[in-house]
C-alpha cells in the first residue's frame, strides 16, 4: 500500500459516493451498511498495510507526489500525501476508532428512515475521507482541503436532524465559529507563502528550523494565525462554543468527530508545525496559557450539566486543553499521546453514553437516569474503565499521557522556560486542578447514570436493555484500549529506559533540531530537561492522589444513601455561583450582546440604509429615472416635420465645415 | 487642344457648382411642396454631378490623370441613376400621402413626433 497512499482516502470517498446513489435509489440498510462500513474497514486495512510498510524500510518521511495541484508565479502546491511518524499514529487511530463508530452506527442508527441511514454513512464517509486526507496532506493548503471538508461534515451531521431548529442551528454555530478560526488558518498558510516560498511541510520547516534567529518573528505571526484556526477547530478559548452545542448531532457523530478525531486536528497541526512554534516562542506561550485555561474552564462547567452528552462535550474541551497545554510546554510527543488515548476513552465514553440514550428511549437527562448498572452491565463495565481513565487513574490510559503532559508543564516552570517559569508553574496548577475537578464530573456522571435507583417513568424501566452486540462489541474493543492504551507511552521514570516510551521515540524524527546559536534551542533542550526522579515521582503521585480525591467527593455527593444532599446544600450556600456555572458563565449571552448582536444590527444596516436606499433606491432606480427624465426632455426634438430635420442636417453639415476647416 | 478655344477656368466650374448647391439646399428647406422640394434635390444632386465633370475634363488632358476622369464620369452615372431611383420612389410616396390628406404640403406629414 506505500507507493499508493491515494488508495486509502480514495476507499471511504468511494464509499460516499455508493452511499449517496444507495440513498438516492433508496435501497435497503444491508446495502447501505456493507458500502459505508465496508469501505471505512477496507481504508482501515489499507492504513494498517501502509504502516507496517513504512515500518519495514528505513526512510523516515516519504513524500509522494501525484499531480501539481496549484501553480501560480513562484508558488506550487503538488496534490501529495507524505507519511511520517506523525501520520502513522494519527491514521492508525483515525482509521481504527472510526472503523468502530461505524460497526457501533449499525446498530444505534436503526431505527432510522433507509434513507437517513443511507444519508447518515454518507456524511460518515466523506468525513472519513476528509479527514485521512487532513492527517495525510504534505503541505498546509492539502491540510486545509482535509480540515474544511471535516468541518463541512461536521456541520452537516449536527444538522443530521435539521427538521430540528435547535440541531439546525447548532450546526450553523458551529460551522460559523469554524469559519472565524479558518480565517486565521488561511491567513497563516499566506503568510507561510510569502516568508518561506512553499507550504510544503518538508520543505518550509526545515527551512525554519535552519535559520531559527533570522524568521523568529514571522514565526511567531504564522505560528499565532495558525493556532487561531486551531481554536475554532478544536474548541479553545474563545472559539469554543460551538462544541457543546454540537452534541445535537446523533451520538456516533460526536463520538468521531467531536471527541475522537476531527477536534483534535488542531493539535496535530501544531504538532506537525512545531519548528513554527518553537522558534516563535510567544506563540509557544500562548497556546500553552489557551490550553491551561481551556482545560480548568471547560472542567468547571462540567461540574453542573445534567446532560450526560454535555459533560462529555466540556469534558472534551477541557482535554483538548491538556493536549495544547502539553504541546505549548514544548512536549509535543505527549500532546499526541494524549491525543490518542483521548481518542480511546473519549470515543468510548461517547458511544456508552449513546448506549444509555439508546436504552432511555433518547432521554438525555441524568436526573431521571440511575441504576442502570443492573441493566446494561457491558455498557457500565466498559464506561467505567474509560472514566477510570479519563480521571487518570493508574494504570489505565489517561493517567499515562496526562501525566506526562502535566509534569512536563512542571519541568517547563522548573527550568524556567523562555524566562517564564511562574507562569508555567501556574499552568501546572491549573491543569492538576482541572483533573481534581474532571475525576469529580465523571464520577458524579457514573453516580447518577449508573449507580443508585432508576428516576425515571415506569414507562422508561420497562423499556431499559443492553444495547445490540453490534454496539456493545466496539465498546468492548475501546474499553481494552482505554485500559491498556497507555503502555505504549510508559515513562523512562517508571522503567528507567527511555526507549520503552515508544510513542515518544517514535514521535522523536517529528521535531526537527533547530539551527544552532539561538534561545529557542532552549526550547528544544526541554524535553531532555527532568525536574529530577524524585520530584517526579512525588508529581505523579500528587495527580494520582488528586483523581483519587475527586472520585471521593463525587462519592460522597452522588452515591449510597445521602446521595444528592451535599450537592443541594452547596446549591442552596453558594446560590450565585451555582447559577453562574450552570448557565456556562453566560459567555453564549455574552457573544450574543458583544458580537452576534452588533454583527446583526450591522447587517440589518446594509441592508436597510446602504442596500435598500443607496444601492437600490439612488443607483438602480436613480438611473432608471434619470434615463426617463432626460427621454421626456430630449423627445421634443422629435418634432416630425421633416423640413425641421432638414434643417438640423444643413446646420451639422455647416458646422462641420467650420470646424474641418 | 485647339490653341483657338479658350479653356473655362476649372475654378469658374465650381462656381456654379457651389451656387447651384446652394441654392438647392436653400430650396429644400424652405419650399413646403413636395415636389418643389425634390427639383431643389435634383439640382444639388445634378451640382455635385458638374463638380466631377468639371474634374473630369481637367484631368482628362494628361495620360498619367485619365484614370481620374474616368472615375469622375463613372460617378455622374451612379448619381444619375440613383436620383433617377429616388425621384420613383419619392413620386410614389407624394402619391400615397395626397391620397390621404389630398395635399402634398410637407408641413402636414409630421404625424411621426413625440
Amino acid at each position: 500500500m506505500l507507493g499508493s497512499l491515494w488508495i486509502i482516502p480514495l476507499l471511504p470517498l468511494i464509499g460516499f459516493g455508493l452511499n449517496l446513489f444507495l440513498g438516492w435509489r433508496k435501497a435497503r440498510k444491508s446495502l447501505v451498511t456493507i458500502a459505508g462500513v465496508g469501505s471505512v474497514g477496507l481504508a482501515t486495512i489499507a492504513a494498517y498495510w501502509a504502516i507496517i510498510g513504512y515500518l519495514e524500510q528505513p526512510a523516515r518521511v516519504i513524500v509522494e507526489r501525484y499531480f501539481t495541484w496549484i501553480s501560480a508565479g513562484k508558488i506550487t502546491v503538488d496534490a501529495a500525501f507524505q507519511i511520517d511518524p506523525l501520520t502513522v499514529v494519527m491514521m492508525a487511530f483515525v482509521t481504527f476508532v472510526g472503523f468502530l463508530i461505524h460497526v457501533y452506527s449499525i446498530g444505534y442508527m436503526h431505527g432510522e428512515s433507509d434513507t437517513a441511514y443511507a444519508r447518515f454513512f454518507a456524511y460518515m464517509n466523506l468525513f472519513m475521507f476528509s479527514m485521512l486526507v487532513l492527517v495525510l496532506g504534505s503541505s498546509l493548503p492539502l491540510m486545509f482541503v482535509g480540515w474544511e471538508g471535516v468541518g463541512l461534515c461536521s456541520y452537516l451531521l449536527i444538522g443530521f436532524y435539521f427538521e430540528d431548529t435547535y440541531c439546525a442551528m447548532s450546526g450553523k454555530k458551529a460551522f460559523i465559529a469554524n469559519r472565524i478560526g479558518d480565517v486565521g488558518f488561511v491567513l497563516g498558510i499566506f503568510a507561510t507563502f510569502a516568508v518561506f516560498g512553499s507550504a510544503d511541510f518538508t520543505r518550509f520547516l526545515p527551512i525554519a528550523a535552519a535559520h531559527p534567529q533570522q524568521y523568529a518573528g514571522w514565526a511567531t505571526a504564522i505560528g499565532l494565525l495558525l493556532f487561531v484556526g486551531a481554536t475554532g477547530k478544536s474548541a479553545q478559548i474563545p472559539l469554543y462554543v460551538w462544541l457543546p452545542d454540537a452534541m445535537a448531532g446523533p451520538t456516533p457523530v460526536s463520538a468521531l468527530i467531536h471527541a475522537a478525531t476531527m477536534v483534535t486536528a488542531g493539535v496535530y497541526m501544531v504538532v506537525r508545525c512545531n519548528v513554527i512554534y518553537r522558534i516563535g516562542p510567544a506563540a509557544l506561550l500562548v497556546v500553552a496559557i489557551v490550553g491551561g485555561l481551556t482545560a480548568i474552564y471547560a472542567a468547571s462547567i462540567a461540574v453542573a450539566q445534567n446532560d450526560i452528552k454535555k459533560v462529555l462535550a466540556y469534558s472534551t474541551i477541557s482535554q483538548l486543553g491538556y493536549m495544547f497545554l502539553g504541546a505549548g510546554v514544548g512536549a509535543f510527543a505527549a500532546a499526541i499521546f494524549h491525543v490518542v488515548t483521548h481518542a480511546f476513552f473519549k470515543a468510548l465514553l461517547f458511544l456508552g453514553a449513546g448506549s444509555v440514550i439508546h436504552a432511555c428511549s433518547g432521554n438525555q437527562d441524568m436526573r431521571t437516569m440511575g441504576g442502570l448498572r443492573k441493566v446494561m452491565p457491558t455498557t457500565y463495565w466498559t464506561f467505567l474503565a474509560a472514566t477510570l481513565a479519563i480521571s487518570g487513574i493508574f494504570p489505565f490510559a489517561g493517567f499515562f499521557s496526562k501525566d506526562e503532559i502535566l509534569g512536563r508543564t512542571f519541568a517547563a516552570g522548573a527550568s524556567n522556560l523562555h524566562g517564564f517559569g511562574w507562569l508555567y508553574y501556574i499552568l501546572w496548577f491549573l491543569g492538576i486542578t482541572a483533573a481534581f475537578i474532571t475525576a469529580f464530573y465523571m464520577f458524579r456522571l457514573v453516580y447518577m447514570t449508573f449507580h443508585g435507583e432508576f428516576r425515571g417513568t415506569e414507562e422508561e424501566k420497562h423499556h431499559l436493555h443492553e444495547s445490540p452486540w453490534t454496539m456493545t462489541l466496539p465498546l468492548q474493543v475501546l474499553g481494552v484500549l482505554s485500559i491498556i492504551g497507555g503502555f505504549i507511552g510508559i515513562p523512562k521514570l517508571m522503567t528507567g529506559h527511555a526507549s520503552w516510551n515508544l510513542i515518544e521515540h517514535f514521535l522523536d524524527p517529528v521535531v526537527i533540531p533547530l539551527g544552532t546559536g539561538h534561545a529557542a534551542e532552549i526550547a528544544a533542550g526541554v524535553s531532555e530537561h527532568s525536574a529530577g526522579a524524585g520530584i517526579e515521582w512525588l508529581l505523579l503521585l500528587v495527580s494520582l492522589s488528586i483523581a483519587v480525591a475527586g472520585i471521593l467527593v463525587a462519592r460522597s455527593f452522588y452515591a449510597g444513601e445521602h446521595a444528592f444532599e451535599k450537592p443541594a446544600r452547596f446549591v442552596e450556600r453558594y446560590p450565585l455561583l451555582y447559577k453562574l456555572i450552570l448557565n456556562k458563565y453566560y459567555i453564549d449571552e455574552v457573544y450574543d450582546k458583544v458580537v452576534i448582536q452588533p454583527l446583526y444590527r450591522f447587517a440589518r444596516f446594509c441592508w436597510k440604509a446602504i442596500d435598500t436606499i443607496i444601492i437600490d433606491g439612488v443607483i438602480v432606480n436613480g438611473t432608471a429615472f434619470m434615463t426617463e427624465l432626460t427621454g421626456d426632455i430630449l423627445r421634443f426634438l422629435q418634432t416630425g416635420n421633416v423640413r425641421n430635420y432638414a434643417l438640423s442636417v444643413a446646420m451639422g453639415v455647416l458646422l462641420l465645415i467650420v470646424i474641418l476647416w | 487642344m485647339n490653341p483657338t478655344m479658350i479653356p473655362i477656368p476649372s475654378a469658374w466650374i465650381l462656381y456654379l457648382s457651389a451656387v447651384l448647391f446652394v441654392i438647392g439646399a436653400i430650396g429644400v428647406l424652405l419650399r413646403r411642396n413636395g415636389i418643389s422640394i425634390f427639383l431643389a434635390l435634383e439640382l444639388m444632386l445634378n451640382s455635385a454631378n458638374l463638380a466631377f465633370a468639371s474634374f473630369a475634363f481637367r484631368f482628362a488632358g494628361a495620360s498619367a490623370t485619365a484614370a481620374h476622369a474616368l472615375n469622375g464620369q463613372i460617378f455622374i452615372f451612379f448619381i444619375i441613376a440613383v436620383a433617377a431611383a429616388e425621384a420613383a420612389v419619392g413620386l410614389a410616396l407624394f402619391i400615397a400621402m395626397y391620397r390621404r390628406k389630398e395635399t402634398i404640403d410637407v408641413d402636414r406629414f409630421n404625424i411621426l413626433r413625440w
